[in-house]
């Protein structure tokens, strides 16, 4: 079975109507990236994924059914979100907001593994870790935001442009760890990205959203082929 | 000399007293934006559910303690129960909520326990200590016990997930959703320890200013002086904010001849609007731009 299961699912801002009826799911360990333009809904459907808009239709996580439910819940299911804009607490420290990832988890051995780990990938974050966040270069505080997710200890992370900003230096070192945390902690991620290039050659499967409505879907490798992404959106 | 000291100890006593309300203000006020009116009027009832445990023979520090906790549940009910439902519809239904508890804390103060004057004890000893002259035993007990609570609060917010789990849901609510903060209870968890904290307010005041229903009012007009001065963003400012005023309105009050005792009040409001004009953001407050 599926890790996430998603059906029907319509997103709202207001009385506007963003996403119109997204079906797709998500296998277990993998990761899955939706492409598309500007607006066309991408953030909207990781929020709505989270209960951070109101939607309707049906989400089933891990077999649980969570749609409709309060953001702090649904998280709690194990679902680790970075947001577009990267959602830093920027008046506390690095190290505080690492810890917050680890909120609602009551194995403090477990949590203090993970924040070393998560050291050990953003070593940035270990020298700056008494320094207050909003003081982080944007780069840096794109790390923290994926270290904290990493601290929720989540089985899924959902990304929106994780590499917002960054050099692509960075961005080349940014993906290969979030293809190391994929295999090595075993974490499925959804990633919505602007770089489609980067996010096809790490993801397995891909979907093409267009208007709140999904367009194209298969495997990173056909979409790799197709030749509408190609045209507009890996530009060969 | 003599006087400057004993004006002072008795300056940073009732600087102690307005720093607790400060920080009670500054603690709901970064959570919500919002200046809780309220906060003196509550700290008044729990001076007098106080008196009252104490009328039944609660021994002094028991009756402290459970007037704390009692207020502690009391300001959580007020969130959840009066204060939640209009939350982010609009400014001005959140301040009509305040000031509609005002009224109606003041009242039932007022209709329960009548509006005479009543005499609040001190657990401090009427000698002062060592048989020194500058200051009385009830100010130095009062700064005493201000500092600890205030210390504790400081360790509790400093020190502890939940206290940490408060201020970022205070901060940035949305990101402390998706870490699984359940800010609504962290705000009703706010309410409860200020409403706490004003409660020792309140006690420690109430042997000075005698207990009538309108007790807390400059009291709180004091505490909103301070939090201002020293930073509404920023609780460690708010509390030096509130030592200070207490510390200035009692000098201001021995020393300036012509402001005496009757006018000690109109200072705090002439600081109140002297630091809007100069320097909005306090002493120490952090300068909030608001992206629109
Ligand atoms: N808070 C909001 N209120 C109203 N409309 C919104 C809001 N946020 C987004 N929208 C609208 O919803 C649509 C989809 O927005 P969304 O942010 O999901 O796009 P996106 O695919 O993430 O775009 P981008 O690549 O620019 O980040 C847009 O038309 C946008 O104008
Ligand atoms: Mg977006």
């Amino acid at each position: 079975m599926a890790l996430l299961e998603v059906s029907k699912l319509e997103a709202f801002y207001g009385q506007t109507q963003v996403l119109r009826g997204l079906d797709f799911s998500l296998e277990e360990g993998g990761i899955t990236t939706i492409l598309g333009a500007n607006g066309a809904g991408k953030t909207t459907t990781l929020r709505a994924l989270c209960g951070m808009v109101r939607t309707r239709g049906e989400v089933a996580f891990g077999g649980a059914k969570i749609a409709g439910g309060a953001t702090e819940s649904i998280v709690r299911h194990g679902i680790a979100h970075v947001p577009e804009g990267r959602g830093t607490f920027v008046r506390l420290s690095t190290e505080e907001n690492l810890r917050l990832g680890a909120y609602t988890r009551r194995d403090p051995q477990a949590v203090g593994e993970d924040l070393e780990r998560v050291f050990q990938y953003f070593p940035r974050l270990k020298e700056r870790r008494h320094q207050q966040a909003g003081t982080l270069s944007g780069g840096e505080q794109q790390m923290l935001a994926v270290g904290r997710a990493l601290m929720m200890g989540p089985r899924l992370m959902l990304l929106d442009e994780p590499s917002f900003g960054l050099a692509p230096n960075l961005t080349e070192e940014l993906f290969d760890i979030l293809g190391a945390i994929n295999k090595e902690r075993k974490v499925s991620m959804l990633v919505v990205e602007q770089n489609a290039s980067l996010a096809l050659a790490i993801a397995d499967h891909a979907y093409l959203l267009e208007t709140g409505r999904i367009v194209i879907s298969g495997t990173a490798k056909e979409i790799e082929q197709d030749e509408t992404v190609r045209k507009a959106y890996l530009g060969y | 000399m003599e006087l400057f000291l004993q004006q002072t100890f008795s300056g940073l006593a009732f600087g102690g007293v307005y720093a607790c309300m400060a920080l009670a203000v500054v603690m709901i006020y970064q959570a919500t934006d919002h200046l809780n009116f309220a906060q003196g009027e509550m700290a008044m009832f729990s001076t007098y559910i106080a008196y009252t445990l104490i009328t039944w023979g609660v021994p002094y520090w028991w009756t402290f303690l459970l007037a704390m906790a009692i207020s502690f549940v009391g300001g959580v009910l007020i969130e959840r129960v009066i204060v939640r439902p209009v939350e982010g519809t609009s400014v001005l239904n959140e301040v009509i909520v305040f000031i509609g508890l005002l009224a109606i804390f003041n009242s039932v103060a007022g209709w329960i326990w009548e509006y005479t004057i009543k005499p609040f004890p001190s657990p401090f000893p009427k000698e002062p200590l060592f048989g020194n002259k500058f200051v009385g035993t009830h100010d130095l007990g009062v700064i005493g016990v201000t500092l600890v609570v205030l210390f504790a609060v400081f360790l509790f917010f400093r020190f502890t997930p939940v206290g940490l789990a408060m201020r970022a849901a205070a901060q940035d609510p949305a990101s402390a959703r998706l870490v699984g903060i359940r800010v609504g209870w962290m705000l009703a968890l706010g309410w409860g320890l200020a409403a706490a904290i004003g409660a020792v307010a309140g006690m420690l005041v109430a042997p000075i200013v005698f207990l009538e229903p309108n007790m807390m009012g400059s009291i709180l007009l004091y505490g909103f002086a301070g939090a201002l001065l020293g930073g509404i963003t920023n609780p460690a400012g708010a509390v030096f904010g509130g030592f200070a005023v207490g510390v200035l309105e009692t000098l201001v009050g021995a020393y300036v001849p012509f402001i005496g005792s009757e006018l000690k009040l109109s200072f705090a409001l002439v600081l109140i609007v002297a630091v809007l004009v100069f320097r909005p953001s306090g002493l120490f407050g952090f300068v909030v731009v608001k992206r629109v």
